[in-house]
């Protein structure tokens, strides 16, 4: 019953992964290869997909998995699947927030965890900006070689698009918009005009 | 009757909102957090600002993407369990069709050069965007030494080592925990040293 078995597979990466993203692969690998639903090589192509596209990363896969293992029944499963856990926990502690809010223990809980999530959000953009604007595999032994590595066109539009959005407030939506435009003049139409 | 009208058009907002949320997040995880921040806090005012990050930490904390975590939680505070559900749906029904779509033209998808050539770029200005959340919640933070110090501490460790983040919240909740404990010990000292009195 390939069905049941996507279905209990994806609920089981939905509850064992915490803190969401990427450091939901390694699990997500062993389970999907396992059960030899796709392999290394096409799962790899579909992370490069994956990001790309709008959405988590575990919802995508497991919408992908499904489409591929069972049509759009299959993926409905496994999308159902993998929200299902958190899902049903968010909802107890979202009701049992409202009372306990304001609980010092919970206060205190918090006061510690608040900083750790500013730390890895700016650790995201820390991340973000090494792999996006740094060559992969660039050795780097001197200045020199630090600029010889590094995507300058990666960086002129990360640079144009902070002045517009901190400058003009824009929505975020709207940024994510003029950064796809950019993108395609830069990588698109100048190298054309260039190169003829 | 009124009331019931408004409770549907809360509704269907909450699932448009989460709908657009869903829609326009490329590479998942944390590129969410700029989006649901401004939708949520600054456009409908569903959340308070305080508020915000205690939510971000519970879905961080709890198992399952925090994107979908924060969307169920939010639906939730702003119209019960039929919020919490509109909410999970509008944030997954996007990336449901767009992939069982692009599964079907996989090979055909992969070799589409412009789109490529769009999602470099995006891939840009989503770092400007996660800066920007960044900044602002910063912003509201309440710093003492020991807060301070959790925070570089915890853009250390996830900038460079692989430790898993739960790990860190839950040293980040020990932490307040132990310091909440000392607290109410020197608050219990000091009414008993003026009982004493």
């Amino acid at each position: 019953m390939i069905y049941l078995e996507l279905f209990i597979t994806f609920f089981k990466i939905g509850l064992f992964t915490i803190g969401g993203g990427y450091a939901m692969i390694p699990l997500i690998q062993q389970e999907v290869v396992a059960h030899g639903w796709l392999t290394l090589l096409e799962l790899t192509d579909f992370i490069a997909v994956a990001e790309s596209t709008p959405g988590p990363f575990a919802v995508n896969i497991a919408t992908f998995v499904g489409m591929e293992m069972g049509g759009l029944a299959g993926a409905l499963m496994t999308t159902t699947a993998v929200v299902l856990p958190s899902f049903i926990i968010i909802l107890f502690i979202a009701k049992a927030f409202t009372n306990f809010q304001q609980n010092k223990w919970v206060q205190g809980a918090l006061y510690g965890m608040r900083p750790v999530v500013i730390g890895l959000i700016a650790a995201a953009v820390w991340l973000l900006m090494v792999s996006g604007f740094i060559i992969k595999g660039a050795e780097i032994h001197a200045v020199s070689d630090f600029f010889a590595s590094l995507h300058y066109l990666e960086i002129i539009i990360f640079m144009i698009g902070s002045f517009v959005y901190f400058r003009f407030r824009l929505h975020p939506i709207k940024l994510i918009l003029i950064s796809a435009g950019l993108g395609m003049v830069f990588f698109g139409v100048l190298p054309m005009l260039f190169n003829g | 009757m009124k009331e019931k009208n408004d409770y549907r058009e809360k509704l269907l907002t909450v699932f448009i909102t989460f709908f657009k949320i869903g829609l326009f997040t490329f590479g998942g995880g944390y590129a969410m957090i700029p989006l649901i921040e401004y939708e949520t806090v600054e456009r409908h005012h569903w959340i308070e600002s305080k508020d915000i990050l205690d939510i971000f930490a519970i879905a961080e904390a709890t198992p399952g993407v925090i994107a979908v975590n924060t969307a169920t939680f939010v639906g939730y505070k702003v119209a019960g369990f039929w919020g919490s559900l509109l909410a999970t749906l509008g944030v997954v029904i996007p990336s449901l069709t767009i992939i069982s779509i692009i599964a079907l033209f996989f090979e055909q998808f992969q070799s589409l050069e412009w789109v490529g050539y769009a999602f470099k770029g995006v891939r840009a200005g989503v770092i400007v965007l996660i800066l920007g959340a960044v900044v602002k919640m910063a912003k509201k933070g309440t710093y003492t030494p020991l807060t301070v110090l959790i925070l570089v501490l915890a853009f250390g460790l996830a900038s460079f080592t692989d430790i898993n983040v739960i790990y860190l919240l839950l040293g980040g909740a020990v932490t307040g925990l132990i310091y909440q404990l000392w607290r109410s010990n020197k608050q219990i000292t000091k009414k008993n040293d003026e009982v004493g009195k």
